[in-house]
C-alpha cells in the first residue's frame, strides 16, 4: 500500500501532467536562456532548498502519515482526507512558491514503532520536505525523536494533552489549557456548576487533562469541587456501576474523557441508565461529529463538547470548507475537530514557506511564529513561538443529528500554554 | 464514603448496583458460552472468537438499516430477526472456517491458535473494507434504549433485562442440548474419546463441524445482543477476547457449569469493585486474583474426569 505516489484527484492529474507537459515543450525547444514558464512564477530551486530536500523546479514533496489500518484507523482517516484536500486545494491555487505538492503515503498501522520507522523512511529516503501525521500521543512522542535527529518537520493535528514543544513540530489542534479551561468557566458561569465527578480512559492524555481540570476546579474557580474521580482500562465496556456511584453522588457536572470504543458503550449504559443529558449536565472534551456517528445521535444529545472547531460553525470559511470536503469525500462524511485541525497543517506550511520564500527546515521552524492563517474553517489562527496555535475555544450541544448546535465561543483567541504553570 | 445519604438512597444504590452486577454476568456468560463449547468441548483456541462476535454486530446493523428503510412498521421488533439471522449467519462462517482450516489442525491444537488469530486479523480486515475503519452506529427501537423505574429511585436499564432474558434463553437451550439431547451425547462423546466415539459409529466430523458452528453461532448472538451496549467496528471484538478467554480459562474448560460458575465470581468481584474503587484497579485486582487462583489451581474451578 504505502510507497505509491498518489496525486489527488487521480482523474485529473494525469491531464494535468499532459497539460504541463505540453506546455513545457515549446519553452524547451526554444533556444536556451529563455527560462520556463514554471521558474519564471517560482524562485530558483537551489534558492528555496540548500539542505537537499525533495524539492524541484515544479514540484515539493511532503508526506502523510496516519493509521490507515489497525484500532487507530477510525479515528485517523478523517485527517487523512483533510490533509489530502487541502493539498489538491493549494495545487489548484498554484502550489507552494510556484511548486506543486506531491505527496507520498505512508501507514503507521496503529503501531508506534512502525510510525517511527515510516517517518525516517520518509525523512532519510524520501526527503520530504514536511510530514503531516500521527494522531496519539504515543504515535507523537514515538516519531518526535526521529523528526529531532533527521531534522524534519511534524504538523500533528489532535488536540493533546500538552507538556511538549519541539522546533520540529507545529501543533495544530489544542494543547489541553486551551480545551479545558474556558468550558470549566463557561460550564460554572452558565449552570451554577459547584461539583464536578471527571471521569477518563486510562492513559496519559485524560489523567494530564483531568489533572489539570481538577487544578482549575479547585484552585482557580471559587466554591467548587471535585466530587468524584474515575479511571477504566482502555476498550472497557462495562459502565453501570460508576454509573450508579454517580447517581449516588449527584454531581452537577459529569466531566468525561473516555476514548474510543469505550466511548459508545458509555453514552449507550447512561442512556439506559435513565440518565437524561437535557437534566443532567455532561460536558467532555473527547467526543467530536466523528466519535457520534458510533455513538449514535440519540444517545449523546444533550451534551456538552469543548472543542475548537464544530462541523456547524457559521463563518464564511467553513461555509467552503464543508461542501468542499463533502465533494471530495462524499456526502455523509463528517468533519470533527481533529479532522479541520488536520486541514489546517498545510495551508500552514504553505504560508510559512511563502513567508520565509524557503522550504528548508530551519528557516520554517524559525518563521512560523506569527504566521496567520485567515482561511481556517474555525475562523482564523496564528502561530504561537511555542509552535501551538493561538485559537478560540467553543462550546457545543450535541443534536440528535450527530452535529453541535455551537452556543458559546470565547472573545478572544486563548493563549496556547503547553506548560502551565501552576496547574502541574 | 457513605457518609451523608439517606437509608433509602443507599438502598436503592444497592439494588441498582446488584442488578447492575447480573447484567454483568450475563454479558460474560453469553460471551463465554460460544467459547467454552470451542475452547472446552473441542479444544479449538479460537482466538477469532471476538470477530465471530462482531460478525453478529453487523448483521444487526444491516438489518437495522433495512428495516429503516422498507419496513419501518416493523422496526420496534427488527432486533429479534437480527438475533436470529446473527446466529445463522456467524454459525455458517464458522462451519465454513472448520471444514477450511480447523478440521486440519485438531492434532495440532496448539496451532490452532495460530490458524485462528490470523483469521481474526483477516476477518477485521475484510470488515474494514466492507464498512469502512469507522465505528458504525447501530440504531435500535426507541423501545429498548432507556429505563423502567421501579420505584421513584430505582431505575433498571431495559437493555440490561433483555440481555439476561437472552443469556437464560440461550444457557437453557445449549444446556438441553448438549446434556439432553442425542446430538449432545455424541458431542461428549466425541470430546471425551475421539477414537471410541468413530468405532461406535459415530460421525466425528459432522459433529465437530455443527459443534464449532454451534459456538460460533452463539458467538453472533452475543454480538448481536452487545450492539446494545457497546461499539461496532472491526476490531470491536478485540475488547471482549480477554474477558472470554479469562471466564473460560478461569472456570475449567471442559465444564460448562464452571463457565457460569466462573463468569458469576469475575461479574460480581468486578462490579463490586468498581463501585468502591476505580474501573482500572477493579481490573487490575480481579486479574491478579484470577492468576493468584490458577496457580493453585491450573484446572479451573470445575474440572471433568475425562481420559486422555
Amino acid at each position: 500500500m504505502a510507497q505509491d505516489r498518489i496525486d489527488p484527484p487521480p482523474s485529473s492529474a494525469l491531464r494535468r501532467r499532459l497539460l504541463q507537459g505540453m506546455a513545457a515543450l515549446p519553452a524547451a525547444s526554444l533556444a536556451p536562456g529563455l527560462i520556463s514558464r514554471a521558474a519564471r512564477a517560482a524562485p530558483a530551486t537551489a534558492a528555496v532548498n540548500s539542505t537537499g530536500l525533495a524539492v524541484t523546479d515544479d514540484a515539493v514533496t511532503v508526506g502523510i502519515l496516519h493509521s490507515i489500518t489497525g484500532t487507530m484507523a477510525i479515528s485517523e482517516t478523517g485527517s487523512v482526507e483533510a490533509e489530502k484536500l487541502a493539498i489538491s486545494q493549494i495545487n489548484a491555487e498554484g502550489g507552494v512558491l510556484g511548486r506543486k505538492i506531491n505527496f507520498i503515503q505512508e501507514d503507521g498501522a496503529s503501531d508506534w514503532p512502525t510510525f517511527a520507522e515510516k517517518a525516517k523512511k520518509l525523512l532519510v529516503k524520501d526527503k520530504c520536505a514536511a510530514v503531516f501525521g500521527c494522531w496519539t500521543s504515543a504515535s507523537r512522542k514515538a516519531v518526535l525523536p526521529v523528526f529531532e535527529q533527521y531534522n524534519g518537520m511534524l504538523y500533528y493535528p489532535t488536540f493533546y494533552e500538552g507538556l511538549e514543544q519541539s522546533k520540529n513540530v507545529i501543533y495544530t489542534g489544542q494543547e489541553a489549557t486551551q480545551q479545558i479551561i474556558a468550558g470549566l468557566d463557561w460550564v460554572t458561569k452558565e449552570k451554577g456548576a459547584k461539583t464536578f465527578y471527571l471521569l477518563g480512559s486510562d492513559y496519559i492524555w485524560p489523567r494530564t487533562s483531568n489533572k489539570i481540570a481538577r487544578k482549575h476546579i479547585e484552585n482557580h474557580m471559587k466554591g467548587t469541587r471535585v466530587v468524584g474521580e474515575d479511571y477504566f482500562p482502555l476498550g472497557h465496556t462495562q459502565f453501570n456501576s460508576v454509573i450508579n456511584k454517580m447517581k449516588l453522588v449527584k454531581p452537577d457536572v459529569i466531566y468525561a474523557i473516555i476514548v474510543g470504543g469505550s466511548n459508545v458503550a458509555f453514552y449507550k449504559q447512561l442512556k439506559a441508565a435513565g440518565v437524561d443529558l437535557s437534566k443532567q449536565t455532561l460536558m467532555t472534551i473527547s467526543v467530536t461529529e466523528d466519535e457520534i456517528l458510533g455513538i449514535g445521535g440519540e444517545n449523546i444529545a444533550g451534551a456538552y463538547a469543548c472543542m475548537k472547531y464544530f462541523q456547524s460553525l457559521q463563518n464564511p470559511n467553513n461555509a467552503k470548507f464543508v461542501p468542499a470536503f463533502k465533494a471530495m469525500w462524499g456526502e455523509k462524511s463528517v468533519i470533527g475537530d481533529v479532522t479541520q485541525a488536520a486541514y489546517l497543517g498545510p495551508f500552514l506550511w504553505k504560508l510559512t514557506a511563502e513567508k520565509a520564500q524557503s522550504f528548508d527546515i530551519d528557516k520554517i521552524a524559525a518563521a512560523s511564529p506569527g504566521v496567520e492563517f485567515k482561511g481556517a474553517p474555525e475562523g482564523y489562527v496564528r502561530i504561537h513561538p511555542n509552535h501551538h496555535l493561538w485559537s478560540k475555544t467553543r462550546v457545543g450541544r450535541a443534536r440528535t443529528d450527530g452535529q453541535y448546535d455551537v452556543i458559546y465561543e470565547t472573545a478572544d483567541l486563548m493563549e496556547p500554554n503547553p506548560f502551565p504553570v501552576g496547574y502541574q | 464514603m457513605f457518609m451523608g445519604y439517606s437509608l433509602g438512597d443507599l438502598g436503592s444504590i444497592l439494588a441498582m448496583q446488584g442488578f447492575a452486577g447480573l447484567v454483568l454476568f450475563s454479558v460474560f456468560v453469553l460471551m463465554a458460552l460460544g467459547l467454552a463449547i470451542i475452547f472446552g468441548q473441542m479444544g479449538v483456541i479460537n482466538m477469532a472468537h471476538g470477530e465471530f462476535m462482531i460478525l453478529g454486530a453487523y448483521v444487526t446493523f444491516l438489518c437495522s438499516r433495512l428495516f429503516a428503510a422498507y419496513l419501518p412498521g416493523a422496526f420496534a421488533v427488527y432486533f429479534f430477526l437480527a438475533i436470529i439471522l446473527a446466529f445463522c449467519a456467524s454459525g455458517l462462517l464458522g462451519m465454513a472456517v472448520e471444514w477450511a482450516l480447523i478440521r486440519h489442525l485438531y492434532k495440532r491444537p496448539l496451532d490452532t491458535l495460530l490458524a485462528t488469530w490470523g483469521l481474526s486479523l483477516i476477518l477485521q480486515q475484510v470488515y474494514r473494507s466492507i464498512f469502512g475503519a469507522r465505528e458504525v452506529g447501530v440504531e435500535l427501537p426507541g423501545w429498548m434504549m432507556g429505563s423502567t423505574h421501579l420505584t421513584s429511585q430505582i431505575e433498571i436499564p431495559i437493555n440490561g433485562l433483555i440481555v439476561m432474558a437472552l443469556t437464560t434463553l440461550i444457557t437453557l437451550a445449549v444446556y438441553l442440548l448438549i446434556f439432553r439431547a442425542g446430538w449432545g451425547r455424541q458431542v461428549r462423546a466425541v470430546t471425551q474419546n475421539r477414537a471410541m466415539a468413530s468405532a461406535v459409529g459415530i460421525d466425528t466430523e459432522r459433529v465437530d463441524r455443527l459443534t464449532y458452528g454451534l459456538g460460533c453461532g452463539i458467538a453472533g448472538v452475543a454480538g448481536s445482543a452487545f450492539t446494545m451496549i457497546g461499539s461496532t467496528s472491526p476490531t470491536a471484538g478485540q475488547l471482549y477476547i480477554v474477558d472470554t478467554f479469562l471466564v473460560v480459562v478461569f472456570g475449567g474448560a471442559q465444564s460448562l457449569i464452571g463457565t457460569i460458575a466462573s463468569a458469576f465470581t469475575i461479574s460480581q468481584a468486578r462490579s463490586t469493585m468498581e463501585f468502591f474503587l476505580s474501573g482500572s484497579m477493579a481490573q487490575v485486582l480481579v486479574l491478579l486474583s484470577v492468576v493468584g487462583i490458577l496457580m493453585l489451581r491450573p484446572q479451573g474451578l470445575f474440572v471433568l474426569k475425562i481420559r486422555r
